[in-house]
């Protein structure tokens, strides 16, 4: 049996966002709960049509039941799975097997956090791991930071060339009008930031931020009479390696290695076909990483490939189109941002920042440090 | 099938052992793999067969990172140990090392626990 049954059988209707930036005075479950709302109204549905719920939050043990009750859904179908910023594009694969089979006809995957304005950091979601903790190492930065050292040290990269994907995002956020971090930013500006973690500056890594976003899945068949332009899921792929990133198997080919191609199967397509490329960017490591592990260019040339402005505005690729982790949005957990910007783009919702032709769309979430990978491709009408 | 050992499990027989002053880690009869940090089954195999050897306590820099914050700077390294498995660790008496420096193990207290540090090997070019 091949994945591929799943191609084209659900898609996107709807799609919410809520208070991008900050919001104070504002509980996570308000800001969901608004994302989720706008989501529902933008499908054209109400809240009694939904019956399925997928979500995980940072600050919910039960994060589907909290849902449930707070929007008052009956759901015949929830899944909470958390595996951290990349939870939202395995929902997508859980939502699609379950509006496929049957189960329920009408999915809401929903993320809220007030992480800026309750505590103005990352709050990291892991418990100490016994074997770290004498180290004090600081998560999840740490992480990252070393697997760039690894990296620089087995292919040269440098910080200059993770500095040009730090620009791209700004250029990028400065055509979006929802980007929290607008402005210019140059590649000495990323270089001059307080250094965090050696060798990333905090002009390195994400935003904290708060928000919320949701979209409402049905099966495509549906989805063709209603209200708004349907974003297909073509394909899911997904692979987890490890829990501490000591135990990675490698710290500079991450298991988006074996995610992409899983979900390149299911859709039938490849790194050249994607008009827009959404790979989470909680520091610029993890751009440079899934560029390579994604392939669209080969292991060890993520430096190079970047450098001046080939996923900026104008350049080759078309990459984190909403300005990302870095400059527009990032609430702790990122991957329903990138679903929410590759659907905006495929409707051609996207104003100034929008792409001329955007059948195609990768979303690329991740979880953890490097540690659970999941790739999502969406297509249009037209590549069914 | 039931499988069960008596008394304290692996995490707890290796904190044991670096309170003896002793780096234990450990090493499957039927496989020969090297297993870190201390586990009921080597992964991957399942191999219970598990005994614990003293380290060599040789290892490379396998990446590095240092922490800068108010309260001062910190080193977090991962170690690959010459028996094969990766841990974290810090490189004691400087700010950072390049990888691939080596570096040996030593045992020193860490907030009144013993814990395994690194410093970099005699000879190793800084």
């Amino acid at each position: 049996m091949s994945g591929s049954s799943l191609r084209g059988k659900t898609a996107i209707v709807g799609l919410g966002a809520a208070h991008w930036g900050e919001a104070p005075g504002r509980t996570a479950i308000e800001i969901l709960g608004e994302a989720a709302i706008a989501a529902i109204a933008d499908a054209g549905l109400e809240v009694s049509d939904i019956d399925g719920i997928c979500a995980a939050t940072a600050t919910h043990g039960f994060p589907t039941l909290s849902v449930a009750e707070y929007l008052g859904i009956k759901a015949t179908f929830f899944d909470g799975t958390n595996i951290g910023g990349s939870s939202f594009e395995m929902h997508l694969l859980q939502a699609a097997l379950a509006l496929d089979a049957g189960i329920c006809n009408a999915v809401l995957i929903c993320y809220g956090s007030n992480q800026r304005t309750a505590s103005g950091k990352l709050v990291s979601m892991s418990e100490p791991q016994w074997h770290e903790a004498p180290y004090k190492p600081r998560h999840p930065i740490n992480g990252y930071a070393l697997a760039t050292s690894r990296h620089m040290y087995e292919y040269g990269t440098t910080r200059e060339d993770l500095a040009d994907i730090a620009v791209a995002a700004r250029q990028w956020a400065n055509l979006n009008p929802m980007a929290f971090a607008q402005g210019p930013l140059t590649r000495e500006d990323v270089l001059n930031a307080r250094m965090i973690s050696d060798p990333l500056t905090v002009r390195d890594c994400c935003l904290v931020t708060d928000g919320g976003a949701a979209c409402v899945m049905v099966r495509a068949d549906r989805a063709r009479s209603m209200k708004q332009k349907p974003v297909y899921l073509l394909g899911v792929g997904a692979a987890q390696s490890h829990r501490s990133i000591v135990q990675a198997e490698s710290l500079t080919r991450s298991v988006a290695a074996d995610s992409g191609p899983r979900a390149y199967a299911m859709a039938g397509l490849g790194p050249s076909d994607c008009d827009l490329v959404m790979l989470y960017d909680a520091f610029t490591i993890t751009t440079l990483m899934f560029l390579e592990d994604l392939g669209f260019c080969p292991k060890g040339e993520g430096g190079r490939f970047v450098r001046g402005g080939t996923i900026a505005p104008g350049g080759k690729l078309a990459v984190n189109t909403s300005g990302g982790g870095l400059s527009c949005v990032h609430p702790g957990m990122y991957g329903m941002f990138l679903i929410h910007e590759a659907a905006t783009q495929m409707r051609g919702h996207a104003g100034a920042r929008q792409l001329k032709t955007c059948d195609i769309a990768l979303c690329h979430g991740n979880g953890g440090q490097f540690s659970s990978e999941v790739t999502a491709i969406f297509g249009s009408e037209a590549t069914l | 099938m039931e499988v069960s050992s008596p008394g304290p499990g692996p995490e707890a027989q290796f904190r044991a052992f670096l309170k003896e002053g002793r780096f234990m880690i450990q090493k499957s009869r039927s496989t020969g793999g090297y297993v870190f940090y201390p586990r009921i089954a080597e992964p991957r195999t399942g191999a219970t067969d598990l005994d614990w050897v003293e380290a060599s306590g040789r290892g490379t820099v396998y990446a590095i990172t240092v922490n800068r914050a108010k309260t001062g700077d910190h080193n977090v390294a991962i170690v690959e140990l010459a028996e094969g498995p990766r841990m974290m660790s810090r490189i004691d008496g400087v700010e950072a090392v390049p990888v691939g420096t080596s570096v040996e193990a030593r045992i020193t207290d860490i907030d009144g626990q013993p814990a395994v540090v690194f410093v970099p090997a005699e000879g190793a070019g800084a």
